[in-house]
Order: structure tokens, then C-alpha cells, then sequence
């Protein structure tokens, strides 16, 4: 790769719950906060609903980085998604760093619907840090392609 | 010998040989002929990945707006390829793998490959007691299908037998000043020796009328459908195809596929005809002793005892074939 | 006749159940065996060879039928029968297990009796499966990423492992769903990942750690480190142990509000 880190733009995906991040995002937006326009946003009816696959399939087809965020504990639209999502992530987290996938790439917040400048926050921070980390090709390197394995 | 196989890795063909890595031996490409490993009886996998890889790409295509454009795989590029120090029972899988990819197609991936591949066999040192080669038509000696066949002698020397063109041009420049005739040289002295347990023909004629037989449940009760015995078997040829797509392209993969899975034959409409283990057990072995014989002239079955080295819960393929042999 | 092979055959002759399933000594160690008739169970032993787990076979309607069932039990098959239970995959009551206490055999009809065995006799993780978690804990991110890159070359997607396991039971697997087609079905590094990733987060909580996937393993895989360290992490963050029949539901699929959540900012 050629791109040298300065240069380098990270690609960030945000799987988000439409009852409160959504709407965070949005009121960022409405009052004009600058930030970072790195980010791509999948909005879900809630974090219960995002299958740890979807962070997967998103660092396969590209993503250098990845934003999860919900409701915070108590906050839940459906009551417990949330608190079922957290402990998804406590398991699947501990998983992927024993594998050696980068944990690092995967940031996860709680913002609600009136902390528009909290997720302007987080997106910012989000692609500094990838930034400082470097495009994530390790991973991409082994999506690519198999045939050259068995040509090898 | 090793001078020979550095000269055929120098010469810029793919070579393939036997390596150990960690407590198993699996054949690799190998860059120098120290890797090629000594002292095992049989590799983990067969050789067959090498003329029908565990995944391929048929064809691969991209969108553009309303054009899509469709690129068929360059065989040009399938590498030459040594296949080095085979056993004789995975050239002989090599023959129920060519019939089945031009039974009623001929299958051109399959074919480039098997063009592209020159075999050379090293004749048995050892076997061990899941081996039954000499029962189903081979030997540890048996030069059917192999371009050049070489026995070690005990002296560090090697018996080179050059059986066909592609194997006479496989003999480099360089070592044919090493050669001197083989004469009186009986190989046999220095190979395994594998038991007959059991004769095809036994075994075809028993499996006549054997469909409703309660034998395949009694033999099948512990077997857990996984498709281990199906994907180390060097005539295990059944496939599944795939879409891999993607928002502007994708392409068509063919990879392994195994009888022993529930859902291999559940049609579209919910209907599934092998509901059971032992149907798909029974279809396992009426597939290589019975319909393979009957539709394509030759047995689906070398001897190897891959699969029955690989079985989590002991299925021996020689234990039941014995059965079946003395079954009433 | 061992004392075992005698109450299996009691039991199978009585009518109290249809079918025995314990271990018989194969041509390389040892296997499952299938009792349906008294003479069936003269050869049936018990014993530290005895390493398949066969409680998965407890719940394949077609090898089992309606009736009763009884299993000899390892210590991996009495966890796998209470897990089971646990999940409403068997009716308690319906399972007899047969364990050997020295030369007598128990036999233990109810969730309760087995649990306060299984108390009595825990069972830790051997020292070389620790040896070989700290080890591969101690790497570094890249070189444990380089580790099992180079294990999932060698899968070729056989699923020795889920057929192994007595834990997966469903029908229909995830590699089976393929609208969309989650998991890439064919062997390749990256589809061979996810799938052990899925795999493994379908065992969260639930893993009895017997084994099998592991020993299944046609090309030797070392599948057990995942799972355990799985469990490690359940256990530090949860404070529950894998694969006890939990019956307060299983962990993914239930939650306190005050746990642990360092990682979420």
C-alpha cells in the first residue's frame, strides 16, 4: 500500500440503533457539529439486532474500522436489547482477541438521542485512532482470495 | 534422488511432495528436497486437491450499470506440476476422479489440471493395518497410472522405473549420467506387503440386492455425518457450486461436497430422500462398490484407509467391507 | 460379564429401556456402541479411553425413538446430559445414566443425582491445554493472528467438528442459511474463520468441554483453545461455568443490568 498514514483515509462503518445514536447522529447533524465524514452509518432497530457476522462482513468487504453504539443500560427501546447486546460483545470480543483479530478496530458507545456532540466525539476519535493504526489489510489480505492458496 | 527432485524444483514446475507439519504428514509445494518427509505411511489428505482443489473458481464476472462481463478461468495458468513421491493407491484414485469428471461432461478445469500433472510414485516402504490396497485390484508396488515409479533399496540406491513419456521427460539432463541398468533387481524384496482381506468381486456381488438390508443401520448407528471420510478420500468427487457475489462482480466457486451430510440431498421443496444416517452410509458405499463399477468400470475405492484413519468414531471401511463380505 | 454389561442388559431386557448406548472396544480404541438387544451389551465398557461423546446421540430422533434411553457416562457425558436437559433438548427422567463408582455401577435417573455427582467430581482443565492457553495468551495480537490463520488453512470444511459435538443439535446449521449466505461454505482461510467464530459464539456459556471437536478433527486443529478460552472469559465476566445446565437460561440469552462493561465508552 502506498498510502503513508497521513494520507491514508480510514473507512469506518457504524452499525447504530435507531432509537437513540440515529437520532444522535441526526441532532449532530441539525446543529451543525463538524466531524469526520469517514463514517458510513447502518442504522438497526436496535443493538440486540446487530449479529457480531455484520462486524465481520464489514472488515471483509473493507472496513478499516468499526463503530457500535446503542442505547445506554436502562435506556433500551425494547428494554433489554442493550443489555443482551453488551453481553454478546464481552464474549465475541474476548473471542476475536484470542484469534488475533484487532479488538482495537472495533469501538463500542453508548449515545443517546441527545448527545449529538458525544457521537461527533466518537467519530472523531474513532478515525484518529484507526488512523494511527494503519489500513486493517491483514484482514482484507486473507478475504480476497483462495485459488492462490491451492496454486501455491 | 534428492539431486534429481532439486533439479525438478529449479526447473520452475510446481513440485509437490509430502511434508510433515506439527504430528501430521500432508503434501505441500515445496521449495527444497529437505522438506519431503520420511518415515510415515500415509498422508492426511489424498493427493487429489491438486487436480480438484478444495475450492475453485469456474468463472468469475463484473457489473457495470447493465454490463456485465463474464471471464472464464485461464487454464494457461494452471501450473506444470510434479506430484512427488505418491503412493500407488493415490494414483489409483486418480482413475475413478477422471471417469467421473468425463462421465457425461467433460469437465476442462479438471482436465488442464490432470494434463498439467506428471506422477511419480514412490513404491511402499511401509504400511500399517488400515491399509487394504491389495484387496480392491492394487499393490504397494503397482505402476498403474504412474509416469515414473521408484522403489528405494536398502544400499540408499533407487530403482527408477520410466513408465510413460511425460514420466521419460521428467529424467534431467544432469542425472542421467547417474543411472545404470536395473537389471535383476527384484522390487518386490524391498516394498510393504499388504493382505488381501476381501476381492471386489466378493464384495460387488454381496452388495447385489443389499439395498434393504438391515446390515447398513447395525454398521452405521455411531456415525456422525460429518464429511471427514468424504474429504480425505482420494475418490470422493462430489461437489457443491456456489455463488460468491458481490455489489459489482462475483464469481462461481466449486468446492468439496459430502454424501454423509444431512442436507445433501434436501430438495428445494423440503423433500429430503436420505433421511438417515444409514441411507447416506449405504449410498457411501454402494457408490464406490456398486454403482461406480456398474456405470464407469472401476472401483471407487483404493485402499488407502484414509477414511477410516480419519473417523472420529471408528468406522473401518475394512471392517465393514469384511462384513459385508461374510454377510448371509 | 462386567457388572456394567449386566445391568445394561438387565435394563434392556426388563423393557425399562429401548437402547443402550455406551463404548465398545473398536479396531483402534475405543467407540460408541449401539445396544438394542441383552446379548448386544456383553461387550460394553467404561473407562478413561472412552473419549467420544456420546450424549449428542441422545438427541437424534431417528437413532433413539420414543422410549427410554439409557447412556454409560464419562464424567464430559454426564455434563452433556444435564446441559442438554437444561436446554429442553431431553426430558428429565427419560435419560438413565450408567457410571462406574470403582466396580459398582450407579445408575442415576435424574438431573439431581447427576449434578451432585459431577460436584463431587470437578474436573480441571489438564496441564497441558493450560500450558498450551497461556502460551498463546502470551503472544503477541500478530503472531496469535498468524497462528490460527495458518490452523484455518489447513480446515477443509468437513464439520467433523459440529458433528462431534453433542451441543450442536440444530437442524438446520448456520453454514446451511444461505439467503443470505452468511458463512462461505467452501474451505478458504477467511470462510473457515467465521465459521469456527460461529461455531464457537453458538457455544457461549453452553460448552461442556469435552473435547470432541478437537479430537474429531481430521486435520488436527486445536480446537479445544478456543472454546476454553471462551469459557475462561464467560467465567471471569459472568461468574458462570460453562456447560452446568444453567437454568437461569444460557448466557448469551440472559443479562444482569450491572455488568461488566469496561470496553464501551
Amino acid at each position: 500500500m502506498s498510502e503513508t498514514n497521513q494520507e491514508f483515509e480510514p473507512r469506518i462503518v457504524a452499525f447504530v440503533c435507531n432509537w437513540c445514536t440515529y437520532a444522535g447522529a441526526d441532532l449532530a447533524g441539525t446543529s451543525r457539529l463538524k466531524y469526520a465524514t469517514n463514517v458510513k452509518i447502518v442504522r438497526f432497530p436496535c443493538t440486540g439486532r446487530i449479529d457480531f457476522m455484520l462486524l465481520l462482513k464489514a472488515f471483509e468487504e473493507g472496513a478499516d474500522g468499526i463503530i457500535v453504539s446503542g442505547c445506554h443500560p436502562n435506556d433500551c427501546h425494547y428494554t433489554s436489547g442493550n443489555f443482551h447486546a453488551r453481553r454478546r460483545w464481552t464474549v465475541f470480543r474476548g473471542l476475536l482477541d484470542f484469534m488475533g483479530i484487532d479488538v482495537r478496530r472495533i469501538h463500542f458507545t453508548w449515545v443517546s438521542a441527545a448527545e449529538g456532540a458525544k457521537w461527533a466525539d466518537i467519530v472523531n476519535e474513532t478515525v484518529a485512532d484507526i488512523r494511527a493504526l494503519g489500513p486493517y489489510d491483514e484482514y482484507k489480505s486473507i478475504a480476497s482470495n483462495f485459488e492462490k492458496e491451492a496454486a501455491k | 534422488m534428492e539431486q534429481w527432485l532439486g533439479s525438478l524444483i529449479k526447473s520452475g514446475k510446481r513440485v509437490v511432495a509430502p511434508v510433515k507439519h506439527d504430528d501430521i504428514v500432508d503434501f505441500a509445494v515445496i521449495s527444497s528436497p529437505a522438506q519431503v518427509a520420511d518415515d510415515y505411511v500415509q498422508t492426511r489428505l489424498s493427493a487429489k486437491q491438486y487436480v480438484f482443489p478444495k475450492a475453485e473458481v469456474l468463472f468469475s464476472y463484473k457489473k457495470d450499470g447493465k454490463d456485465v462481463t463474464i471471464d472464464d478461468v485461464n487454464t494457461d495458468e494452471f501450473p506444470e506440476t510434479v506430484l512427488w513421491k505418491l503412493h500407488p493407491c493415490d494414483v489409483a484414485g486418480l482413475e475413478p476422479l477422471g471417469a467421473i469428471f468425463n462421465w457425461d461432461y467433460k469437465d476442462s478445469l479438471y482436465n488442464a489440471r490432470r494434463a498439467k500433472t506428471t506422477l511419480v510414485t514412490f513404491a511402499c516402504a511401509a504400511s500399517d493395518e488400515y491399509c487394504f490396497c491389495a484387496s480392491v485390484g492394487g499393490g504397494p508396488g503397482n505402476t498403474d497410472g504412474s509416469d515414473v515409479q521408484v522403489t528405494m533399496l536398502p544400499d540408499g540406491d533407487a530403482l527408477v522405473e520410466l513408465i510413460s513419456d511425460k514420466g521419460k521427460a521428467l529424467l534431467t539432463d544432469d542425472i542421467k549420467g547417474e543411472t545404470s541398468s536395473a537389471d535383476g533387481i527384484d522390487k518386490e524384496k524391498f516394498i510393504a506387503k499388504v493382505e488381501k482381506k476381501f476381492t471386489v468381486d466378493e464384495i460387488i456381488k454381496k452388495l447385489e440386492g443389499s439395498f434393504s438390508s438391515p446390515i447398513w443401520q447395525e454398521q452405521s448407528d455411531r456415525c456422525l455425518g460429518c464429511g471427514a471420510c468424504a474429504y480425505v478420500c482420494p475418490t470422493c468427487a462430489c461437489f457443491d457450486i456456489q455463488e460468491d457475489s458481490h455489489l459489482h462482480g462475483g464469481r462461481r466457486v466449486r468446492s468439496w461436497d459430502s454424501c454423509g451430510f444431512s442436507l445433501f440431498t434436501l430438495h428445494t421443496g423440503g423433500y429430503n430422500p436420505r433421511t438417515t444416517q444409514s441411507a447416506r452410509w449405504r449410498q457411501r458405499v454402494l457408490h464406490k462398490f456398486s454403482y461406480m463399477p456398474e456405470r464407469l468400470h472401476v472401483t471407487g475405492c483404493t485402499g488407502c484407509g484414509r477414511c477410516s484413519r480419519a473417523c472420529p468414531v471408528d468406522m473401518n471401511l475394512v471392517e465393514h467391507l469384511t462384513e459385508i463380505a461374510s454377510h448371509e | 460379564m462386567s457388572k456394567l454389561s449386566e445391568k445394561a442388559a438387565a435394563l434392556l431386557s426388563e423393557g425399562t429401556v429401548g437402547l443402550v448406548i455406551g463404548y465398545e472396544q473398536g479396531t483402534h480404541g475405543t467407540r460408541p456402541k449401539f445396544c438394542r438387544k441383552a446379548e448386544d451389551a456383553a461387550t460394553l465398557i467404561l473407562n478413561d479411553k472412552c473419549l467420544n461423546n456420546i450424549g449428542g446421540y441422545l438427541t437424534k430422533p431417528e437413532l433413539i425413538g420414543s422410549g427410554k434411553v439409557a447412556v454409560t457416562a464419562t464424567l464430559a457425558v454426564m455434563r452433556t446430559v444435564v446441559q442438554l436437559t437444561a436446554e429442553h433438548q431431553l426430558t428429565d427422567g427419560n435419560v438413565i445414566v450408567l457410571a462406574l463408582d470403582g466396580d459398582e455401577v450407579l445408575q442415576m435417573a435424574s438431573i439431581d443425582e447427576i449434578k451432585k455427582w459431577l460436584a463431587a467430581h470437578p474436573e480441571d482443565l489438564s496441564d497441558e491445554n493450560k500450558a498450551l492457553l497461556s502460551k498463546l495468551k502470551a503472544l503477541s495480537r500478530e503472531e496469535r493472528w498468524n497462528f490460527w490463520i495458518n490452523e484455518m488453512n489447513k480446515c477443509i470444511k468437513c464439520y467433523a467438528c459440529r458433528a462431534s459435538c453433542p451441543l450442536c443439535y440444530c437442524n438446520r446449521c448456520i453454514v446451511e442459511v444461505n439467503c443470505p449466505q452468511w458463512i462461505k461454505p467452501w474451505a478458504a482461510p477467511l470462510s473457515n474463520m467465521e465459521w469456527q467464530i460461529n461455531r464457537v459464539m453458538h457455544m457461549a456459556g453452553r460448552c461442556v468441554g469435552c473435547g470432541a471437536c478437537d479430537r474429531a478433527c481430521p486435520v488436527h486443529i486445536p480446537l479445544r483453545l478456543l472454546t476454553i478460552s471462551m469459557a475462561g472469559d464467560i467465567k471471569e465476566a459472568f461468574g458462570v461455568a460453562s456447560g452446568t445446565g444453567n437454568i437461569d437460561g444460557n448466557v448469551l440469552s440472559s443479562f444482569k443490568p450491572d455488568d461488566k462493561e469496561n470496553f464501551i465508552h
